[in-house]
């Protein structure tokens, strides 16, 4: 199959609305909260244990907590000032509850050093994971996976394709857009750096054709330092979920990716761009991951996409940005498919959130499945969701595994989305899932 | 500062489509309404009075079940889709009391007693027709010519009613059963407004086109194996209706395409089998009913390969 064709299809998928309230809105600095709740755990690995104590006092971009297990990623400081305690909070991509440092700020942002490395071009690939690792990056579209493991494939995967994801085919959120537009240079950069530690044939750029802009920027910047035979940008059609990796693969490379592995299984590696601008600011700048753009919208007064540090309330954004509705009922994190709806308004933005989105919301009752099939014809991975969910709802869940592939489910929501009967199957799926990873743990 | 808000948790995804169940039943209503209007056209006051008796009469039995079931009844018109459909393959001078009788047999029986919308296994309204054919023969097999509101009822025989003895040529005769001026059920007769409102749904992505396209098919291409005349064979009986309307019915079709291919051609050799060997001239009722208990299994064993399955599943 050759690349370049306009615009590229996927099978499955939903048409959704697109409310990207904020998409022509200009990334703005978010004014600094007077304290900051840091968790220790922001990602997928190991939990970190803290370095400081309450009473130090800590400064911006300090490293306040690192594990020494791989799969783990440090934490810094987000403002400079004192440790007054601890918390615990929920963190997003694992749902477990991990403690949290709480900083109160002293007003002055005082930062850390950065140790700019001399000649960033000349660094060994170790050298650059090192330094990915020490300024904590994570996967910025969500799972908050630990980058320099991504980019560390075993031996055997030999990566041939590198795809950074500009896809954003979630409703409403825009901050990864507004980074391609407003960081290009950085995008492209943290680009070159994932190329020269993978060294893959090929590098695209996966963007949907709802960002027209972004395209052309970012072609036009290709094209301005004469990357044209180093990465190609290619246009994806609007179309939820897109911008999910495997669909990405099956789209792009017309690759399927095993059930239950990874996309370095079929050699390919996606990075986000969001991340491939940290990956840039962490070694060309030595500058530790503080800070990202959220996409504050639905029922606020004015969305923005806001800069933000980590540990930032969400209360606090919210009131930035004009606060919410009289009527809003719902505060979610991420996007309205994905994301999860949140019960307390004090929870911290963390290195995964893209966007909180506000809206007003009525409970639905579920109905009885009349087996229209449309959550057949809507899932992207060919699975039978309405099936999926009879059997998890009988609690038959290794029925579920064996006979109608749960595992390949990356609860992406399109099944429920279009349902008639109003069947929270994502959910179904997602107990189903829980109660097979515990019969499988006490084994 | 801190205001108190209730926050609402519910599980993603929060948007949603907008699709309802009874969004869509009305819709196949509106799409009813065109074979509905020629029903009304040929058969005049009796098609009224037909389709207002079997329609009150399953709403009417839906609200009495759901009650007796202790459930909440709500008008998602599905009970208005029934009855219209019931209405729609039954002949024109059926006495009305034989019609509210299988507008209560297609829901009590066929419907609640299986546990409602989603739980039935056999078509609600060609139940009640198979019931009927079976207690009323004779009235379930009196045929008029189509008058309208003018005249007097005068019997005539279904084109397949006079038999297969068909050849070639009478354009005249393809005519009439193309716009519906033949004798037959109510709804049955016009493929034309037939055509119509199956577009319709199609169009609005509501229904699969592959049960409607692949049973015509496969009865048109047996007819012709069998030496018979495929457009006749198309356009005469329940053909029609039974494939846009019947056999596409959520509840008692397969999931998946390829479930829907299978039963599509399982539907076409069944009602040719039927209609040439049977004992009756037309065989779309029980071919629907015979494959309809075929779903189940047919949703078991006949699976998609999906996303990432590399090794082939091994059969059975």
């Amino acid at each position: 199959m050759s690349i370049g064709l306009k615009k590229r299809n996927s099978s499955g998928g939903v048409k959704v609305p697109e409310h990207k309230l904020s998409e022509d809105i200009a990334i703005e600095e978010a004014p600094l909260p007077e304290k900051v709740v840091i968790p220790l755990q922001q990602n997928i690995g190991a939990p970190a244990q803290a370095l400081v104590k309450r009473g130090d006092r800590v400064l911006t971009g300090q490293k306040v907590a690192d594990s020494d297990k791989y799969v783990s990623a440090p934490v810094h400081a987000t403002l400079s000032g004192e440790v007054s305690g601890t918390t615990m909070v929920v963190n997003p991509p694992t749902g477990q509850l991990v403690e949290a440092l709480v900083i109160a700020a002293d007003g002055n942002d005082e930062w850390v050093e950065c140790k700019v490395p001399k000649n960033p071009e000349s660094l060994s690939v170790k050298e650059m994971l090192e330094l990915i690792r020490e300024a904590g990056v994570v996967g910025m579209g969500g799972a908050a996976f630990p980058t320099h493991v991504k980019l560390s494939p075993p031996k055997d995967k030999k990566i041939d394709t590198v795809i950074l994801n500009g896809c954003e085919c979630e409703p409403y959120v825009t901050s990864d857009h507004r980074v391609m537009l407003e960081y290009g240079e950085e995008v492209l950069s943290g680009l070159n750096i994932i190329k020269k530690v993978l060294s893959p044939q090929n590098t695209y750029i996966a963007i949907e054709d709802n960002k027209q802009d972004a395209i052309d920027h970012l072609e036009k910047l290709i094209h301005d330092r004469g990357l044209q035979n180093d990465m190609k940008v290619i246009p994806l059609k609007a179309k939820y979920p897109m911008g999910a990796e495997k669909t990405l693969i099956k789209t792009i490379l017309d690759r399927e990716v095993p059930i239950g592995g990874l996309p370095m299984d079929v050699g390919t590696v996606i990075q986000n761009v969001s991340t491939a601008k940290a990956i840039h600011d962490a070694v060309f700048m030595g500058k530790p991951l503080v800070e990202r753009v959220i996409t504050v919208t639905g029922a606020v007064r004015s969305p923005k996409n806001l800069l933000t540090r980590f540990g930032t309330p969400i209360r606090f954004l919210i009131e930035y940005c004009g606060g919410m509705s009289e009527m809003a009922n719902t505060i979610i994190l991420g996007g309205p498919m994905m994301g999860i709806a949140q019960f307390d308004l004090d929870f911290p933005a963390v290195k995964g959130t893209n966007s909180i989105l506000i809206k007003t919301e009525e409970p639905v009752k579920e109905q009885d499945c009349i087996s229209c099939g449309m959550c057949i014809e809507a899932c992207p991975m060919r699975l039978m969701p309405t099936l999926l969910a009879r059997h998890a709802k009988e609690g038959l869940y290794e029925e579920c595994k064996s006979n109608y592939y749960i595992d390949d489910c990356f609860e992406c929501g399109s099944c429920t989305y279009t349902c008639p009967a109003n069947i929270p199957i994502v959910q179904y799926i997602k107990v189903a899932k829980k109660e097979l990873a515990k019969k499988a743990a006490s084994k | 500062m801190n205001e108190v808000r209730h926050l609402l948790i519910s599980p993603g995804p929060h948007l949603w489509r907008g699709l309802s169940v009874s969004k869509i039943m009305y819709l196949v209503v509106i799409a009813l309404l065109f074979p509905t209007g020629a029903a009304i056209y040929f058969f005049g006051h009796h098609a009224l009075s037909v389709i207002g008796v079997s329609i009150g009469a399953a709403v009417l039995t839906e609200y009495i079940c759901k009650r007796l079931r202790g459930k909440v009844f709500t008008m998602d018109g599905s009970a208005v889709v029934t009855g219209l459909l019931l209405a729609l393959v039954l002949p024109p001078m059926i006495p009305l009391w034989m019609v509210a009788l299988g507008a209560i047999f297609a829901i009590a029986i066929a419907k609640e007693a299986f546990g409602g919308l989603g739980h039935n296994i056999f078509n609600p309204a060609l139940a009640a027709r198979a019931f009927m054919s079976m207690s009323f023969t004779l009235e379930m097999t009196t045929w008029v010519a189509p008058t309208g509101f003018s005249a007097d009822a005068v019997t005539m025989a279904t084109p397949l009613g006079e038999g297969f003895i068909w050849t070639a040529g009478r354009p005249s005769l393809y005519q009439a059963m193309f716009f519906g001026n033949t004798a037959g059920s109510l709804g049955e007769t016009s493929a034309l407004f037939i055509l119509i409102g199956g577009f319709f749904l199609i169009g609005r992505g509501l229904i699969n086109w592959r049960i409607p396209a692949i049973y015509i098919g496969t009865v048109s291409l047996i007819a012709l194996a069998m030496g018979q005349d495929p457009l006749f064979h198309i356009l005469a009986g329940g053909l029609m209706i039974g494939a846009f309307f019947m056999a596409t019915d959520y509840v008692t079709s397969p999931l998946t395409n390829r479930g829907k291919i299978v039963f599509a051609v399982a539907l076409g050799t069944l009602t040719m089998l039927i209609r040439r060997f049977g004992g009756m001239p037309e065989g779309v009722c029980y071919s629907i009913l015979f494959m309809n208990a075929m779903v189940p299994l047919i949703d078991r064993y006949i699976k998609i390969r999906p996303y990432g399955l590399m090794e082939r599943a091994s059969a059975g």
